[in-house]
């Protein structure tokens, strides 16, 4: 194999892994940008998705499209459960017991997938059986494949929905100014609700890409992928939607290619220097925007 | 495999005792003392020593009981938990010694062996670890192994790669931050090179990590004729599985800690044709094996692993010992040790050399339609 195809596969290793990080980047940001907290409880939405995935196709036997449509109904539910109970009666509260909170609930979902499931791992066959193809000698498994489309089309929907519709104008007045959208008649609760399930739904589909590429069900399996799609992210620029996308893109090619051709014990003291680097150098993250706060 | 360092553990220490059996008076009776971890992280193995040295006894006694000179004696088993931490151990081997024990078929883990070999060997008593891996657990004279050293699995396997093989250029994708993995990389490494081999690519991972296409990515591009991942069996799962993901046929090669690989994969033709070192496999079709797996899985409803098996050894080397040697004074016994030869679950025959190692044949087994066989 030549060193260019070694490149190549390297870098499409990268891209899958990364877009799976820009949805749950996508999450994050999301809801960063409307409700002003971090949501850390959002990759166990992930683990969530996964595990329910597995309840319908192994156990209920369900068909996996519908099995697909049933996750992300749930982890969409569940988002806005969780905001409702957890944290909605702090939105007037310090951002720190919020953020004490979002640690909570991802405490509370794990242990309660530990306590259901136990902390065996569960092997779970990937429910995408797409063959994988060469290009020019490069190898291109399906898997790779798949995952670049979904995300594709995530992130044009996810576009459109906030471009084009009513709700996703109200979503872009929210996270301008929450009080001026109020008194312009935006339903602030609601939308907040809305960006919660859109944001779960994402983070459902992420969990489904994921769980098909690694197979083992773990009550854990969402906190690692959570807190790269955190540090996408950020350094994205947290609040900006194209910045979350292009975060988790470049977070995962730089972790494919350290690993690849710098250090595997290093890849990810580079993934994290680089995000230092991006801060020092633009603080509010490659295409985050500066705010200036008025006094 | 067997190698733990410390637990730090809230929970409070749990002394289980084997129930002393019915003992007629004019009988004589030989206490084997046991100690492993029934509690905390590393409870399955403890366990396993604990169940497989039962089903040892039990046997033994039921045949008849052990012929030291004129004198017939029973075994029973005194077994404490250390939850594989070295203060505990410590603890459970005083403990044991109070109660009398003629022989200590312990530590379970390389950690709890190593702080309790001192001790044993101020006492002299005869110590037998089924499963201590690291260099230090046989140490002092009274201390034997049943199992092999890390290091030794991987020379094993560097001399079956390249002498039966007849590989010239392997990969390696090891644990870099795991000190079995690391101990095996580093034999297996210095035996290729010393064989005239070479070593085309060397990639680690981290514990816990769950991608490593990169790496593989990277073997990929060399032109490695096989991979060797001395590895344990959740890390084994993914790599197989991304290895065949992106599409790659080298065959794959693997210690010990495989064995359980097969209840975690998906799809058993990622590891088809596979060949790892084990000391044990309980679905060989052997007849010693198979007695000795259904009367485990009649006693605890579960299938025997290595520990059960390196357990269950080390009671016949203990009965081996005290037969040979006429005697059941530890120093008698200890003479005795190298003398003796075990027809065992994990080697036939067994002999100990004088530094305390086990010499038996190292077993290779391979995935093959979905089940584990010997390598014939």
């Amino acid at each position: 194999m030549s060193l260019i195809n070694a490149i190549l596969e390297q870098l499409l290793n990268g891209l899958r892994t990364g877009s799976i990080y820009a949805l749950i980047a996508l999450g994050y940001t999301m809801v960063y940008g409307i409700a002003k907290m971090i949501n850390f409880a959002h990759g166990d939405i992930i683990m969530v998705g996964a595990y329910t995935l597995y309840v319908c196709v192994s156990l209920l036997h369900l068909h996996p499209i519908l099995a697909v449509v049933i996750t992300i109904l749930v982890c969409a539910l569940l988002g806005v459960v969780i905001e409702k109970i957890a944290y909605k009666p702090l939105r007037q509260a310090p951002p720190l017991a919020v953020l004490i909170t979002a640690i909570g609930v991802s405490y509370l979902l794990q242990n309660l997938a530990l306590l259901i499931f136990k902390a065996t791992p569960i092997p779970f066959a990937s429910i995408i059986k797409v063959p994988s193809i060469k290009i020019g000698g490069v190898h291109v498994s399906g898997l790779t494949i798949v995952t670049l489309i979904v995300t594709t089309i995530s992130m044009i929907l996810l576009t459109l929905f906030i471009n084009k519709t009513k709700a996703g104008r109200a979503m872009r007045a929210v996270s301008e100014d929450k009080g001026a959208a109020e008194l312009m008649g935006v339903n602030v609760n609601q939308t907040i609700s809305i960006t919660f399930a859109v944001g779960s739904a994402l983070a459902a589909v992420a969990g489904v890409l994921f769980i098909a590429q690694y197979e083992t069900l773990l009550p854990t399996l969402g906190a690692l992928p959570g807190i790269k799609a955190f540090v996408a992210a950020v350094l994205g620029g947290i609040g900006s939607i194209p910045g979350a996308m292009l975060g988790g893109l470049i977070l995962g090619i730089i972790e494919s290619l350290a690993k690849a051709y710098i250090s595997t014990q290093l890849s990810d003291a580079i993934v994290f220097s680089v995000l230092v680097i991006v801060l020092l150098v633009k603080p509010s993250g490659l295409l985050g925007k500066m705010k200036i706060e008025k006094v | 495999m067997k190698k733990f360092t410390k637990f730090v553990s809230a929970v409070a220490a749990v002394s289980l005792v084997a129930a002393p059996m019915a003992v007629s008076a004019d009988e004589k009776t030989f206490l084997l003392g046991g100690s492993g971890p029934l509690t905390g992280a590393a409870a399955s193995y403890g366990t396993s020593v604990k169940q497989g040295a039962e089903i040892a006894i039990q046997e033994i006694n039921d045949a008849g009981g052990a012929q030291v000179g004129e004198d017939t004696y029973k075994l029973e088993l005194a077994f404490e938990d250390d939850e594989a931490t070295e203060d505990k151990a410590v603890q459970a081997y005083n403990t044991l010694m109070d109660k009398g024990i003629n022989g200590f078929l312990g530590c379970t883990t390389s950690g709890s062996c190593i702080a309790v070999a001192q001790l044993s060997q101020q006492d002299g008593i005869l110590q037998i670890t089924p499963s201590g891996s690291a260099e230090g657990c046989i140490e002092p004279d009274n201390a034997f192994r049943i199992c092999f050293s890390d290091p030794e699995q991987g020379v094993a396997m560097a001399d079956y790669a390249v002498d039966t093989l007849g590989y010239k250029k392997i990969a390696v994708l090891y644990n870099v931050a795991d000190e079995y993995s690391t101990g095996i990389y580093d034999a297996f490494t210095a035996e290729i090179e010393a064989k005239g081999a070479e070593i085309v690519d060397a990639e680690s991972f981290n514990t816990g990590d769950v991608d490593f296409n990169s790496q593989l990515t990277s073997i990929k591009g060399t032109d490695a004729e096989a991979i060797y991942v001395p590895a344990y069996y959740q890390d084994i799962t993914y790599i197989t599985k991304q290895a065949s993901e992106l599409g790659m046929e080298l065959p794959f090669l693997g210690s010990d800690g495989w064995d359980g690989v097969l209840k975690t994969v998906t799809d058993p033709a990622t590891v088809e044709g596979c060949i790892f070192t084990s000391p044990f496999c309980a679905s060989v079709d052997d007849e010693k094996v198979v007695n000795f797996v259904k009367a485990y899985q009649d006693a605890y409803g579960e299938t025997p692993d290595q520990f059960a098996a390196d357990a269950y050894d080390g009671v016949y080397a203990f009965k081996a010992a005290m037969e040979e040697a006429g005697s059941i004074e530890s120093a008698d016994m200890i003479d005795a040790m190298t003398k003796i030869s075990v027809s065992g679950l994990t080697g036939d025959p067994i002999t100990f050399d004088a530094s305390g190692a086990a010499v038996k044949d190292v077993k290779f087994v391979t995935v093959k339609d979905g089940q584990y066989t010997y390598v014939e």
